[in-house]
């Protein structure tokens, strides 16, 4: 039989590391009218939320409202994605396949992420184009540029809390999944998506801090409400970058860790 | 002759919740949830095997005997609670990565992306090894050939293949890479005749031509004794028997008079799998 040259280790995990955004691409194909179904949801969701603001008569709070909206779109889809891998390859079959690839975990998380980004920006561009024309959102005061940057830090952070939603699946197979989605409302509850978070108990104010998503929002609004540049936001952008830092050590070292108790507890396939 | 992998007094156990039984008093109904017991069971208990270089190696037993967690633990999907494992000199537990390079394996359930085509998921698995599709395209069409899996059907959606194809395009998928050991668990559960013979006559060959170690778990005791150098047969957890299908043949031709030739290796394995039953 034909025998494929082995291939250096640096070549393989570049190569494995492409292999996630093929598969999501093909996924995408395959689950066609899901992508649409999501996406019309997300959608009309931005709309009616951007509708409330058009009630109120006041454009600022329509385009307000709206950023808390996409956005929210964008860093749930990019936690979602991440911490619900395990549970939809579990219930695909191929956990095992994927997990004994020979290929570094890094590589297999980092692979991941990129394309969830990929897919997240894609996805997002197309909801703002959608809603900037059905709105008649003005963006001339808008910073983008500033704007851009918050939504690549910011990423960092999501991708971070992403991979320590993703430990649960591996810890408990059936609560797991459920319980990313009780943190991805939490995460909503208190970074003030659609309000400023002192509108919270005070108590739950301290939680609005340590969550990215207030820093995102935030920094968010001003570039594009304000016209704030980098320089007016670069307490945001250390905040979400130290947050970044914090957060993927923290995410991966975890996922090993969890990954290691599936392996001894026998958690990571179904059946057999 | 080289050692391919090690087993040294392995042991797995797996803990189960169970719930005592309430009786009938209402303060006991509602601390019910109090009364779980935790419950130990040895799924692999104090197993020793080594399997040369080159050979095929035939791990048979009962369902829940222990066989496909043995697979799990050689490809580094289980962490053993004792002893260890090594794979061409390698540790499982420590060098898993160096372990996961130069094995694959195909488990009974064909485990793929059901709504993508066969090439699709090939093409994941080839970057997962460090090839491009491209470049693991003529040794997969070469295995295809072997298998007389019609190329056509492979570019539609994998749900839609029979499980006899699904199970051949796995079969394609663990051995496109050249691993030096190949975990075959209960590969040909499923197929139908024609189907088994392609499947185990490429097993053969793949071990000849490439020298290919195979380590195959199955219940059928023709396979077993067509494919297998060597065989253990496992009973909840435990090694109960080893030695070349011969062999084993003789642990129960001894002493009545029967000539090995005469025993099958279904009746070999009744006898060690019902004993102390």
């Amino acid at each position: 039989m034909l025998k494929l040259k082995k291939r250096s280790p640096v070549i393989m995990e570049l190569r494995a590391s492409v292999a996630f955004f093929e598969r999501m691409m093909n996924l995408m194909r395959r689950y066609i009218g899901w992508e649409i179904v999501f996406l019309a949801y997300t959608l009309v969701n931005c709309l009616t939320i951007g509708l409330i603001g058009v009630s109120s008569g006041d454009p600022q709070r329509v385009l307000y409202l709206v950023i808390g909206a996409i956005l929210w779109g964008f860093l749930s889809l990019i936690f979602h994605e991440l911490s619900e891998n395990i549970a939809w390859e579990r219930w695909e079959g191929t956990i095992e396949h994927t997990l004994m690839a020979p290929i570094l975990r890094a590589t297999h998380l980092a692979g991941n992420c990129i394309a969830t980004v990929i897919y997240g920006l894609a996805r997002t561009a197309l909801i703002l184009v959608v809603v900037s024309m059905f709105l008649k959102v003005n963006l001339g005061n808008a910073n983008l540029f500033a704007a851009s940057v918050i939504l690549a830090v910011s990423s960092l952070s999501f991708i971070g809390l992403g991979l320590i939603g993703g430990i649960l699946p591996l810890l408990s197979p059936e609560k797991g999944p459920q319980a990313t989605h009780i943190i991805q409302a939490l995460i909503l509850l208190v970074s003030g998506v659609y309000y400023e978070i002192e509108v919270l108990p005070r108590w739950l104010q301290f939680f609005s801090k340590i969550s990215p998503a207030t820093y995102t929002l935030k920094a968010m609004r001003l570039a594009l409400l304000e016209g704030k540049g980098i320089s007016d936001l670069k307490g945001y952008i250390i905040i979400l970058l130290v947050m970044g830092i914090v957060l993927i050590p923290i995410g991966y070292i975890g996922f090993r860790i969890a990954e290691n108790y599936a392996r001894r507890a026998g958690k990571l396939s179904r059946s057999g | 002759m080289r050692q391919a992998v090690i087993v040294e007094e392995v042991s797995k156990y797996f803990v189960e919740w169970k719930k005592k039984p309430v009786n009938g008093k209402i303060i006991d109904r509602i601390f019910s949830f109090l009364r779980w017991k935790r419950k130990k069971f040895y799924a692999v208990n104090k197993v020793s095997l080594s399997i040369r270089e080159g050979e095929i190696f035939g791990v048979l037993g009962a369902n829940g005997s222990g066989k496909s967690t043995l697979i799990r633990l050689i490809a580094t999907l289980l962490l053993p609670d004792s002893g260890s494992i090594r794979v061409f000199g390698h540790d499982v537990n420590r060098e898993e990565l160096a372990v996961r390079r130069m094995i694959n394996r195909v488990s009974v359930e064909a485990s793929f992306f059901k709504k993508l085509s066969a090439w699709e998921n090939l093409a994941y698995s080839a970057r997962l090894y460090g090839y491009t599709p491209t470049e693991a395209r003529p040794a997969l069409e070469e295995i295809f050939k072997h298998l007389e899996l019609p190329e056509e059907k492979l570019s539609g959606s994998l749900e839609n293949l029979s499980r006899g194809m699904q199970q051949k395009v796995a079969i394609a998928r663990a051995l496109f890479t050249s691993p030096s050991l190949l975990l075959l668990d209960e590969p040909t559960t499923g197929l139908d005749p024609k189907s088994k013979i392609q499947v185990q006559s490429f097993v053969r060959k793949m071990n000849k031509e490439n020298g290919i170690t195979t380590l195959l778990t199955t219940h059928d005791m023709n396979e077993a004794e067509l494919l297998c150098n060597r065989l253990v047969i496992m009973k909840e957890g435990r090694i109960v028997a080893e030695g070349t299908p011969t062999e084993l043949k003789k642990l129960i031709t001894n002493g009545n008079g029967k000539s090995e030739v005469a025993v099958t290796l279904e009746e070999v394995f009744l006898k060690l799998a019902n004993e102390g039953n």
